[in-house]
């Protein structure tokens, strides 16, 4: 269950709309069920009473649409932000992707998503309705007679298992407090990973690229990925495919829109979320963080606005390529 | 109407996998997947398949056909293989009825021979779905759970599996198992058949209905200032067309081997910024149209060219997989309904 | 029956500046190495894009070295500097996914290095040669 009320959050954004200070608020809709939520504009106060929704299911990073919308909508936007997604907003505000002024930025906190997969797991497939109450989530299947109680830590998705940091590192306002960067353990999965030979490391992504059905969520979902026109789908590029014709194909177009994003990736995990086919993406991005921090010193992409990317800026005395493996005997 | 005894499943299998590549759904770590069935590999009751069977024949990619040039001569080399019989067992009654909107765009002339030869090769298994899930819809298109067709259906029951032949190739398939089965009365199947009606209307989404929709609602539906709004979070991802067991879309390219090209095609997404992109450019410049076509395509044009057939299945695999819950349902919803129209 | 002795295809792309020219004078001085390598020259280091890489492999390389300028000798200042970074980063990915580490290097080649850059070579294609055929990042399409 999130902190801060789904009530104060409309009541916030209906007063806003109203003294004109925002003509619009991104923010999340409820769907057909209790779980499928899409992010929204909003643009009077009655629609906002009835569909706007916070809840433990409003995972999606809203900063990337701020690109398209701040340049259609007259006026400002008030967007709602989790301290991950306060992240990508530096980012791309360091990569000047949005105008700052035609965005106002609430900080809401965050107590971690859960993840619909993990729900549908642990109670059967046929979810009637899910409550979010303290602690625990109330769901019904169209199966069983009583409902269903599941601990919401037990259900929370990975990336937020791993959550780098409460901390909002932009906003115009706060709602609620603000927390602190924590100590994850989100490089865990990478280390056991080079931990294994090379040859299980190659069986291991051997078996996830080739779930991938090239369709390109990961890509479109990236607030990284603000490309107006990807090299993936631009047919004088030379590479553009739409689907992996064999294994090639598939680390190619892997390999490349994680390195088009090393150092600039902040590690918001919706790669992972959005995969229909479930493959760890966020591994791959971790991993180049993983070795940015290792090899040029900790970086945070977003934490400032501003700051130089790892992959633009040098020292005289780098690493060598061929030092990279150095005291490492697999 | 056959049954065997569930638990002779596996002796029924390895007799099915005899004189035919055998493929069933198969539970994974990340969900069910159609997979070759060999000793040890367990039938899935999963509802849906992470991807439809629409895969066994159009798949994701295929070469068509390659050429080699040598001076001023173009050979051509046909890469088309003999395929070998198979058959697709535990096919749901919506991702059955899917491959009829398929036959549809590729059977008839001129015939796709590419489909044709897996077609006439590929025999379908159904199954009954006894417990339907939140996300399906197919009644809305008149499919009946209970009643899956293809070659022969199955129903599943605590106990044993009972055999129904619908088509004569369906017949020989049983002929096959003849030894493995017996001739059954239908009261179980029956009985099943009505669990599953009292299911089907419990269903969170058992009132969504066509009204407002069909071949001849172009004009109506076309300008709708809701296309606006739906479209609005969509990422132009291709992931409800590549898991719709329906989208019919693909393109045709050419890959430069380095000693000559091959042909292939692969499938292709109307929410692509280079969809049906052509010497002059594309023709849907927007979000908002390439939206637009996708549902406008399942429930208007389709309809209209295949005698009022809509081309969306409710098999719900858009509802459960799309980044940002954006779905045919919600569009029908907000665009449908018999006051609209 | 005679068995084709296994020579690899090596992709090197040498900088305009500094290797390409340490490959002349490789070439002056009658210095031996592989006629399996194959030049590219670009006109920095800095000009090769990971794709690149890639697709060296995708079109049946067995080896990609990169070469360039030592750091600090850019022709352009400070391009082999990013080249330095960027590689890095490629070639750890490329572990990450199972892929021999051996089959890719960077190396900083000036012109005056004729001698270098032969042994250079000659010690990358042994190399290559005894990992074998690349199989890892391979397109059977370009093979045939």
């Amino acid at each position: 269950m999130q902190k801060i009320s789904r009530e104060s959050l409309v009541e916030k954004a209906i007063a806003m709309l109203q003294a004109h200070e925002v003509s619009a608020v991104l923010g999340w809709k409820k769907g057909e069920f209790d779980y499928d939520i899409t992010p929204a504009l909003f643009t009077d106060a009655e629609d906002l009473q009835k569909n706007f929704v916070w809840n433990d299911f409003c995972g999606a990073n809203f900063s990337k649409y701020l690109v398209e919308k701040t340049r259609n909508i007259e006026g400002k936007i008030l967007t709602f932000l989790k301290p991950c997604d306060t992240y990508s907003f530096n980012q791309l505000l360091t990569e000047h992707r949005f105008d700052r002024e035609k965005v106002y930025a609430i900080g809401i906190p965050c107590e971690g998503m859960v993840d619909i997969k993990k729900i549908k797991d642990a109670c059967g497939e046929g979810i009637a309705s899910i409550a979010c109450e303290e602690d625990v989530l109330k769901v019904t299947t169209l199966y069983e007679d009583a409902p269903i109680a599941i601990e919401t830590e037990t259900v929370l998705a990975e990336r937020c298992l791993a959550c780098k940091s409460k901390k909002h590192v932009a906003y115009d306002e706060l709602l609620g407090e603000t927390g602190e960067v924590l100590e994850s353990n989100r490089f865990d999965e990478v280390e056991r990973l080079e931990a294994m030979t090379a040859d299980e490391r190659f069986a291991f992504w051997q078996n996830e690229l080739s779930r991938c059905i090239r369709c390109n969520a990961c890509r479109d979902v990236c607030p990284a990925c603000t490309c107006e026109k990807c090299v993936f789908d631009n047919p004088n590029s030379g590479v553009e495919n739409k689907a992996a014709a064999n294994s090639f194909e598939e680390k190619l177009f892997h390999i490349i829109r994680a390195f088009h994003v090393a150092g600039r990736c902040t590690d918001c995990g919706e790669c992972s979320r959005v995969c229909p086919q479930q493959i760890p993406l966020h591994l791959l991005n971790r991993k180049f963080i993983h070795d940015i921090d290792r090899f040029y010193g900790d970086y945070q992409a977003g934490a400032e606005v501003g700051s130089r990317a790892p992959l633009v800026d040098y020292t005289l005395d780098d690493l060598e390529a061929s030092e990279i493996f150095e005291g490492r005997d697999n | 109407m056959r049954k065997c005894s569930l638990s002779a499943q596996d002796t029924l299998f390895a007799k099915l996998a005899a004189d035919a590549t055998l493929y069933l759904p198969v539970d994974t770590a990340d969900g069910a997947t159609y997979q070759k069935w060999e000793s040890g590999k367990v039938w899935s009751d999963a509802l849906n398949t992470n991807k439809s069977p629409k895969e066994f024949f159009f798949p994701q990619m295929e070469d068509l056909m390659a050429f080699k040039t040598a001076g001023k001569t173009i050979e051509l080399i046909d890469t088309r293989s003999e395929t070998e019989d198979f058959i697709v067992f535990g096919v749901r009654a919506c991702d059955a009825k899917s491959f009829e909107v398929l036959d549809r765009v590729f059977l008839t002339e001129p015939q796709d021979s590419y489909y044709a030869n897996r077609r006439a090769h590929g025999t379908i298994v159904t199954v009954a779905c006894t417990r339907p899930i939140e996300t399906c819809f197919c009644q809305t298109f008149g499919i009946d759970a209970a009643e899956p067709q293809g070659d022969v259906s199955v129903w599943k029951t605590e106990t044993d599996l009972y055999f129904n032949a619908n088509t004569p190739r369906g017949e020989a398939l049983l002929q096959k198992i003849e030894g493995l089965t017996e001739e059954a009365d239908a009261s179980a199947v029956e009985a099943q058949k009505e669990q599953i009606q009292k299911v089907l209307k419990k269903l969170p989404l058992k009132d969504l209905t066509t009204d407002g929709f069909g071949g001849d609602k172009t004009e109506a539906l076309f300008d709708r200032p809701e296309w606006k709004t739906l479209s609005e979070a969509c990422l132009g991802c291709g992931t409800c067309t590549f898991v719709c067991p329906t989208c019919q879309c693909y393109d045709i390219k050419d890959f430069s081997t380095g000693n000559g090209v091959v042909r292939f095609r692969c499938w292709d997404s109307c929410m692509y910024s280079d969809f049906t992109k052509m010497a002059h450019g594309n023709n849907r410049l927007t979000q908002v149209e390439r939206f637009r076509q996708r549902f406008m395509h399942k429930l208007v044009y389709y309809p209209a060219n295949n005698d009022g057939l809509y081309s969306c299945v409710g098999c719900g695999r858009c509802l459960a997989k799309c980044p940002i819950s954006m779905n045919i349902v919600k569009v029908m919803k907000t665009l449908g309904g018999k006051e609209t129209c | 029956m005679q068995v084709k002795e296994y020579k690899p295809l090596i992709v090197a792309f040498c900088c305009n500046w500094c290797s390409y020219a340490g490959a002349d004078l490789a070439g002056n001085n009658r210095l031996n190495y592989p006629a399996d390598v194959k030049i590219i020259r670009v006109p920095c280091s800095c000009r090769v894009n990971p794709m690149f890489i890639l697709r060296a492999f995708q079109r049946g390389a067995d080896g990609v070295i990169l070469c360039g300028c030592h750091p600090g000798d850019c022709h352009y200042t400070s391009g082999n500097y990013f080249t330095r970074r960027r590689m890095a980063l490629l070639f750890s990915m490329l572990d990450f996914l199972g892929i021999e580490r051996e089959r890719t290097r960077v190396e900083w080649v000036s012109a005056a290095e004729g001698a270098k850059f032969a042994a250079t070579m000659n010690d990358f294609v042994a190399t290559v040669t005894a990992l074998g055929e690349n199989k890892r990042l391979e397109d059977l399409r370009c093979k045939k």
